[in-house]
């Protein structure tokens, strides 16, 4: 099979990334720098991520708001025209069928931004459940590029006449970025300040160009750093720490988890499940030795037995330390000691409290 | 590149036979830039017995583990204390000096004749050259 490859994916081989294959897409995991390097970068400075792989569906109708609201966790009605909402996608059983983030142009009008892996499953599902509005699959129509740093606000500021000083965190407006109509968008997936900026896909290489005309030191950034950025915020990442067997309240998703708003899909589910308690919770964890713990690794008691597993895991370049998320039963809380089965020896780590890294304490 | 005194294995480990008849043995060049950046090795034990093709060990990046294949049979003689597990060890040698300062561990050999076995530096830098694409 081959694999797909997004609008910048010359622009990727000619700054030396070094291709995977990312469900299906050829993306770079790393370019010449490294993946420590480009890490620090974003945290010091400013990177750049091609997110294109990521999926758009676009829902109209009446009441899109409502009926978009029937189907995600949170709610969109307790948020404002041109605010954006991060949310899980549940089953009537609770468990996750995608995260996602939602993003209200107006009460007619919603679009929802979805994972590479997720993006037939969740157009299915949509457009099964969805009462009085019309999903429409933009997939293809859009490429996406993240700018996350310090510097970041001020990089895009300088491509665009949008004055972005009033869109705060998860709010977005529409604008042209290097002259290209884009929606502009103050989300991320690393924890630092920046934008997320959709353009059609035939003119990305455009936005691309012009940002590294304006900045010649800018970091591009592969999967690798991405991942590792997102793992020091104990962001969840679709198909380790969530997927169709974990709820929202298990996963610390409470806070997406809105019981008060009117019916939606999984809500009897979730009310039950925080009646009855949580039996396991995920929790992250800071290994006490050199060896990283990683994805499918056993979590065991003191007395060796098996407890739960690493959903997420390795090093942290910020903090030098190894990282990690797991389910474990919900005995173990913060401050807690566990163990990690690493190739036959029990290694000791303790839950902390999220985030590993507060943002602004660089190392 | 690759050092001509040392032999090869398809696995990209390097052997070098020292004056005393003992092999020292590391990653290569490839193999390091390949990992990217090395955050820990667990070498074997002093005392440990290996077995030529026998995983014996790891090496770690960022993303990834690694397995250690042995190029030949034997007992550990020693490990780089560079390399000892623990909070001093220095995995990033690996990437810097692999073929020095990043050597791993080495080996009484049981059986020399498994080093002819071994590839040449010429037979490793075509085997490269045909994995490339």
């Amino acid at each position: 099979m081959t694999l797909r490859r997004t609008p910048f994916n010359e622009r990727e081989a000619a700054a030396g990334g070094r291709f995977v294959d990312f469900g299906g897409f050829e993306l770079p995991v790393q370019y010449k720098a490294g993946l420590v390097a480009e890490h620090k970068a974003v945290r010091s400075r400013v990177g750049l991520f091609d997110v294109s792989h990521m999926g758009e569906i676009d829902v109209r109708g009446p009441d899109a708001v409502a009926s978009v609201n029937r189907l995600i966790t949170n709610d969109l009605e307790a948020i404002a025209d041109g605010q954006a909402l991060y949310t899980c996608m549940c089953r009537p059983d609770g468990g996750i069928v995608d995260d996602l983030v939602v993003y209200r142009f107006g009460r007619d009008h919603v679009f929802i931004c979805c994972n590479a892996s997720n993006r037939a499953k969740d157009f299915a599902w949509i457009s099964e459940h969805i009462e009085g509005a019309k999903a429409v699959d933009e997939g293809e129509q859009w490429a996406q590029l993240a700018v996350q740093g310090p510097a970041a606000p001020a990089l895009v500021q300088r491509l665009t006449a949008t004055d972005l000083a009033p869109i705060k965190r998860y709010w977005f407006t529409t604008g042209a970025v290097a002259g290209v109509p884009s929606i502009i968008s103050r989300t991320g997936y690393t924890g630092e300040d920046g934008f997320e900026i959709y353009m059609p896909a035939e003119r990305g290489g455009e936005v691309w160009d012009a940002l590294f005309a304006a900045d010649p030191a800018l970091q591009p950034v592969g999967l690798g750093a991405r991942d590792t950025l997102r793992l020091e915020m104990k962001m969840a990442l679709y198909g380790n720490d969530i997927d169709d067997h974990t709820t929202p309240l298990e996963a610390g998703l409470g806070w997406v988890v809105k019981l008060k708003k009117p019916d939606f899909i999984g809500k009897s589910a979730l009310e039950a499940q925080k009646a009855a308690g949580l039996a396991r919770h995920l929790v992250g964890f800071v290994m006490d030795g050199r060896a990283p713990a990683r994805h499918g690794y056993t979590v065991v008691s003191e007395t060796g037995e098996p407890i739960g597993q690493v959903t997420s895991g390795g090093p942290s370049p910020t903090l030098g330390r190894n990282i990690g998320l797991a389910y474990v039963p919900t005995s173990y809380t913060i401050g807690s000691k566990l163990h990690v089965d690493i190739r036959g020896t029990a290694e000791p780590a303790t839950i902390v409290k999220p985030p590993f890294v507060t943002i602004g304490d660089k190392s | 590149m690759n050092p001509e005194n040392l032999r090869y294995t398809k696995d990209h480990e390097w052997a070098r036979t020292e004056a005393d008849g003992t092999i020292t043995i590391g990653i290569t060049h490839h193999a390091q830039d390949a990992l990217g950046d090395i955050v820990y090795a667990e070498p074997p034990k002093v005392g440990a017995t290996l077995s030529q093709g026998g995983r014996f060990g790891v090496v770690e990046s960022v993303k990834s583990v690694s397995d250690l294949f042995a190029p030949c049979s034997g007992t550990v003689v020693a490990i780089n204390p560079d390399l000892q597990p623990g909070p001093k060890q220095r995995a990033e040698l690996i990437n810097q000096d692999p073929y020095g300062a990043g050597w791993i561990c080495r080996v009484q050999p049981s059986n020399t004749a498994e080093l002819d076995e071994l590839l040449s530096a010429a037979q490793y830098e075509a085997l490269l050259a045909s994995e490339a694409h």
